[in-house]
């Protein structure tokens, strides 16, 4: 009889997840992913869209086409994780039994709980927010565009600074350099949270003209004032305001009982076993850890939880854990990007911004679809050393 | 193979995804139905050219491998 | 080794008792900062946050951010590899 895996989530880790364990156990498991809307979206294409460089309808795809002829889909949302009886409760009323499950179920967005944030305030971190900003800067004509975060954690730490440098980039294509001000609220000391990568964004800020405030984390928008509050105490203009909007956990996490007061899984860091639970594991944004939440590190744990499943399966006890890795790519305008590449032993060395990367993000986006959640890259090559060397370009 | 190569590209101790951007970059001058010649020794090029060429619709004519030398001979679609 | 926030409500030889401990050490991105204004952010009043980080930078980043903020650094106490940072939310 097949052991039963239920993968909560059809994102890029959840849709990875099952495919890996298909490819290796095949009729030894069954697999159901469960996914509320059957969809699968790549999110780090949204940066793209507001700033009217892509189109929305290149980031979906159908979920049922990523996944491996033998995987099931229900698309159905989860309402109940019972641990006890291994079990998952779905909206319709079916429940799902398990012996392994995997929590995908990734972030989502809450502006609500910033008073003022959706009037006041544009977003890119979901495609019809994305799509309305694009509008929005198409229709501008000069002001101050300020960009901040209106809550932690949130997805992709770079998102904003490359945001920041691509709206600058923008403005001087369009000619409204000029008579605009583009200002980085920053929610820390400095330009990013990465220090080496921040020392080198910084002089290419101050060469662009691009300000920086610090120690900005948004607490209020006043959309009739034009003014953005910090909860340190601050105030600021803006004429254009572009926030990443507060994230939490699912619904289903929280209502489950499983979730810390954000609804994030508390999650071990090597093995990500849901703490307490060892036939329970989580992956990607839905976890407490305080690592990125970014797509590359649902892509690199994913592969860990295949391999550890896979283990309890045979019973053997399982050996693979995750090391923390995690590659991004931050672009920094004018062609160029820097990649930040680390994980729990290794700080990230980021090279000088450069086209190489950037040719390299761009290559990423167009690949995403044949590639990641298929399973079809090296996700196991071995983490070369990033190279100390001060002339290295890359 | 008779054709001439119209670009090679040594990429021999780049990693991943140096060998695939540093190809994209170099095709770029080429005229459509040229070829270029990339030579690389990260393993994971592989699987990234292969990918490489069905998103991108350009045509891995062939792939080699020599002492750990990857050769990999694309031509420019168009 | 460990120093005490001038206005620290818990009084010295009392311990503060942790609601939640983030565990930042070898976590590079978004970094122990970043995770700390998170969970004090999500955290009530009088929560009283223990995070751990290996980050030299965070000696200095997070006891400026918790001043500007206005809570209150509870203690900064230095083990081997790491320091602990204990802070309360203090509005």
């Amino acid at each position: 009889m097949p052991a039963r895996v239920v993968v909560l989530g059809g994102g890029v880790g959840g849709t990875l997840a099952a495919n890996l364990l298909d490819k290796d156990l095949r009729r030894d498991v069954h697999i159901t992913v469960v996914d509320p809307s059957g969809m699968h979206d790549y999110q780090p294409g949204y940066l793209y869209v507001a700033l009217g460089e892509a189109k929305g309808h290149w980031l979906t795809r159908e979920e049922r086409t990523l996944l491996r002829g033998d995987v099931d889909l229900a698309i159905e949302r989860a309402i109940r994780i019972h641990p006890d009886a291994g079990m998952v409760q779905l909206e319709r009323g079916g429940e799902l039994a398990y012996d392994y499950l995997v929590i995908a179920t990734g972030a989502r967005l809450v502006p609500e709980a910033i008073p003022g944030l959706s009037e006041g305030s544009f977003e890119f971190y979901s495609l019809p927010g994305a799509e309305r900003l694009s509008q929005e800067l198409a229709r501008f004509t000069g002001g101050r565009i300020k960009v901040g975060v209106a809550g932690i954690p949130y997805k992709c730490p770079p998102a904003p600074v490359e945001f920041t440098f691509m709206v600058e980039e923008y403005l001087r294509k369009r000619g409204l350099r000029d008579r605009s001000e583009v200002e980085l609220l920053s929610p820390l000391n400095r330009a990013f949270t990465i220090e080496s990568a921040s020392k080198l964004i910084a002089p290419i800020m101050e060469e662009r003209g691009i300000g920086l405030t610090t120690f900005f984390n948004v607490e209020a928008v006043d959309p009739g004032a034009g003014v953005v509050e910090s909860l340190e105490g601050e105030k600021q203009e803006y004429d254009l305001l572009v926030l990443v909007p507060p994230h939490k956990g699912q619904q289903v996490v929280i209502d489950s009982g499983l979730g810390d007061p954000g609804g994030w899984l508390p999650t071990d860091k090597h093995t990500l076993n849901v703490e307490g639970q060892e036939r329970i594991f989580a992956l990607g944004d839905a976890t407490n850890l305080p690592i990125s939440k970014s797509g590359s590190t649902a892509h690199f744990e994913a592969p860990v939880i295949a391999s550890r499943i896979a283990s309890l399966i045979h019973g053997s006890a399982p050996k693979e854990n995750y090391g923390g890795r995690v590659m991004c790519f931050l672009e920094t305008g004018n062609g160029q990007a820097t990649s930040l590449r680390f994980d729990y032993e290794h700080p990230p060395v980021p090279p000088q911004p450069n086209r190489a990367w950037h040719m390299a993000k761009w290559l990423f986006n167009r690949m995403y679809w044949e590639t990641v959640p298929r399973g079809r890259i090296p996700e196991n090559a071995p983490f070369s050393k990033p190279k100390e060397s001060a002339g290295s370009a890359h | 193979m008779t054709e001439t190569i119209a670009k090679t590209l040594d990429l021999k101790g780049l990693a991943c995804p140096m060998p695939i951007a540093k190809t994209a970059q170099g095709i770029r001058d080429l005229q459509p139905g040229e070829l270029i010649e990339s030579l690389a020794t990260d393993p994971g090029s592989v699987p990234d050219f292969k990918a490489w060429c069905i998103s991108t619709g350009n045509e891995l004519v062939e792939q080699t491998e020599d002492a750990g030398v990857f050769r990999f001979v694309i031509r420019k679609k168009g | 080794m460990s120093t005490r926030g001038a206005d620290a409500v818990v009084r010295p030889g009392e311990t503060a008792e942790v609601t939640r401990s983030i565990d930042a050490r070898g976590m590079a991105c978004p970094g122990p900062l970043m995770t700390l204004i998170g969970a004090i952010r999500e955290g009530q009043v009088g929560d009283v946050l223990e995070v751990l980080s290996s980050d030299e930078g965070s000696k200095s980043d997070i006891p400026a951010w918790v001043h500007k903020a206005q809570h209150q650094l509870i203690e900064v106490v230095e083990e081997d590899g790491y320091a602990r940072f204990v802070i309360r939310k203090a509005r």
